[in-house]
């Protein structure tokens, strides 16, 4: 077998591991799936009523997309757990002392978290679906949306493992997440729009990735202009990868179990 | 002769402006155990650090199973074992999971992993619980089963780290029959500890680390003759009889005269004279009451006292502690 086929198979062997733990230890799914259906029900009936937003047919329309991109954000946290976990526990030292490709912990990590995001995404669009939310695209356009988040959540895994390879702890890793991600998902147009922020907000709100994200999916699923939202999200994910996806590697090669 | 399986020459890292290895020289024949014996803190877990690859040097050289630890840095994992000071296990997978996963990621496919992976469980007890998530494993089972990881390739080179610090006696037992087994088959195995019966019992050769500098090497009798051997101690029924004991003892004393301290009777023993039950023979035939009668073995605090001039400190404890610290004395071979 070649260097490629060895890291291929490396990669399946762990991202294998990684999913067998999810039912062994529900726990950790369990909450990032409920957190972000409180979400949607807080939302769709707390504050949904005072949200103005034209051009949509209800709030709920409008926020679906923005809650299953914030959703898709955070499906990286298993991986930057479970890395602060595996350096801790020393696993990280007995992989770093087998013939394995150096990429493989990493990768295996992250091709885990497409399989959780894929649950997780599920999940997120039959609640949408039974709180209202109506799709209003083609089936083309459905499956394009479905694919353009499952690439989000990837790139986003890539920063979550660069996250956890780095950071001293599993609980720093966690905060460093929520520090980084709640204020960026909320500063955008998931799920306010734009237009009500103060100006120097909403500066920061037009090139914020969360923004053409969000406006890239509601271009896909609910019909609204696309301009150049979509490519554009595509080349956010691909970029993220491209600079995260070397870091992580790079860092894992020197870790060193704590 | 062939290449020694591990070589170092002069090796030095520092973390910061703490010098964990201040140069040290090792060497290992194919096929031998070397003991890295030290307290806590002397570099030992360094050293098998850089010859596993998972940390760099910062200076000199080492070789295992002929890789550079640098520049062959991959081929070299592909020829060793490791079983670090922590067991290395996934909590979340079973056993048999957990020794599959490493055969695969030493790519020896799946049959194969898997047939390997029971033969281990099997060699270490644990084919009861192979079945069992790791997370409902004993210390001394997780112990086991990361020992068994390491050997999942049957690596040339094995590194155990500490392998049986905080095992209970029977465990601590069993593994060092598993490693003697995987020794007699040709393995050579880098072993660190804390304990000189442990290097004692297990090692072809030790080399004693502290501070980050080998202070002595040796065979372990070589050692133990530094440290003055073994000792034995007779409590006398009747101290008037100290005359009639010495000279019963002093054919099998390294000392021409034992010394003799109101009832108690202390001198180091001539290796292969018959040991302790030669002494009680003499003692019986000269007609001397003994109260109580043991072999004192050298500790590795007496093998520091002797090398060091003072008693190894342990990390984290005060230097005023040392006095308090019990110079606990193994007392074995006890006879009745
Ligand atoms: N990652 C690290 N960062 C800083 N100092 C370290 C690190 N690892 C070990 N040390 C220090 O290096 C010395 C040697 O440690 P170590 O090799 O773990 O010794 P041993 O295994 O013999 O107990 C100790 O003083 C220890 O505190
Ligand atoms: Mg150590």
């Amino acid at each position: 077998m070649s260097g490629l086929a060895y890291a291929i198979s490396d990669t399946v062997v762990l991202a294998k591991r990684n999913l067998l733990r999810i039912p062994r230890a529900p726990d950790l799914l369990i909450s990032f799936t409920l957190q972000p259906i409180m979400f949607v029900v807080l939302f769709v009936y707390v504050f949904g009523g005072a949200i103005e937003t034209p051009g949509f047919e209800d709030y709920t329309d409008f926020l679906m997309p923005g809650i299953i991109v914030q959703t898709m954000s955070f499906g990286g946290f298993v991986t930057a757990l479970g890395l602060a976990e595996d350096l801790k526990k020393g696993l990280i030292d007995r992989f770093r002392s087998l013939p394995m490709a150096r990429s493989a912990v990493l990768s295996g990590r992250t091709l885990a978290d497409v399989a959780t995001n894929s649950v997780s995404l599920t999940i997120m669009i039959v609640v949408g679906l039974l709180v209202g939310f109506t799709f209003d695209a083609s089936f083309a356009e459905i499956v394009a949306g479905i694919g353009l988040m499952l690439l989000f959540g990837y790139a986003f895994s890539w920063i979550f493992a660069f996250a956890g390879i780095t950071a001293s702890s599993a609980e720093a890793a966690q905060a460093i997440g929520f520090m980084a991600i709640f204020p960026l998902t909320f500063a955008s147009s998931s799920f306010v729009p734009v237009d009500s922020m103060p100006d120097w907000l909403q500066a920061f709100a037009e090139v914020n990735p969360f923004t053409t994200m969000t406006d890239a999916m509601r271009a896909l699923w609910v019909d609204q202009p696309a301009g150049n939202d979509i490519w554009l999200a595509v080349v956010w994910c691909v970029g993220l990868i491209a600079v995260f996806a070397p870091l992580s590697v790079a860092r894992y090669r020197r870790a060193v179990s704590r | 002769m062939s290449e020694p399986a591990i070589e170092v020459r002069d090796l030095r890292k520092s973390y910061g402006d703490v010098e964990a290895l201040r140069g040290i020289d090792l060497e290992a024949p194919a096929g031998t155990v070397l003991g890295l014996l030290g307290p806590n803190g002397a570099g030992k877990t360094t050293a098998v650090r850089i010859l596993t690859t998972l940390l760099p040097p910062d200076a000199g050289s080492a070789r295992v199973a002929g890789f550079d630890v640098v520049r062959d840095a991959s081929e070299l994992r592909a020829h060793v074992g490791l079983a670090g000071q922590y067991a290395a296990v996934d909590e979340n997978l079973t056993g048999r999971e957990n020794l599959e996963m490493v055969g695969r990621l030493y790519h020896l496919g799946r049959k194969r992993s898997l047939g390997r992976a029971d033969e281990l469980l099997e060699t270490f007890g644990l084919t009861d619980a192979a079945s069992r998530l790791v997370r409902t494993y004993s210390g001394g089972m997780r112990r086991r089963l990361d020992l068994a990881a390491a050997l999942v390739a049957r690596p040339p080179v094995i590194f155990l780290d500490e392998p049986t610090t905080g095992l209970d006696p029977r465990s601590r037992l069993a593994l060092w029959q598993t490693i003697a087994v995987r020794v007699a088959a040709g393995t050579t195995v880098l072993l660190t500890t804390q304990y000189l019966d442990e290097a004692d019992r297990l090692a072809d050769a030790i080399a004693v680390i502290d501070h980050g500098q080998v202070i002595a090497e040796g065979t372990s009798d070589e050692l133990k003759d530094r440290v003055g051997g073994e000792r034995l101690e007779v409590t006398l029924e009747d101290p008037s009889q100290a005359e009639v004991a010495i000279a019963a003892l002093a054919p099998i004393s390294e000392d021409d005269r034992p010394s003799c301290a109101g009832e108690l009777l202390s001198m180091p023993m001539r290796r292969d004279r018959g040991g302790i039950a030669e002494a009680v023979r003499r003692l019986d035939s000269a007609g001397v009451g003994i109260a109580d009668i043991a072999v004192r073995r050298p500790t590795l605090d007496d093998v520091f006292i002797a090398l060091t001039g003072h008693a190894a400190e342990h990390e984290g404890a005060e230097d005023e502690d040392e006095d308090e610290e019990e110079q606990g004395e193994e007392r074995e071979e006890r006879a009745a």
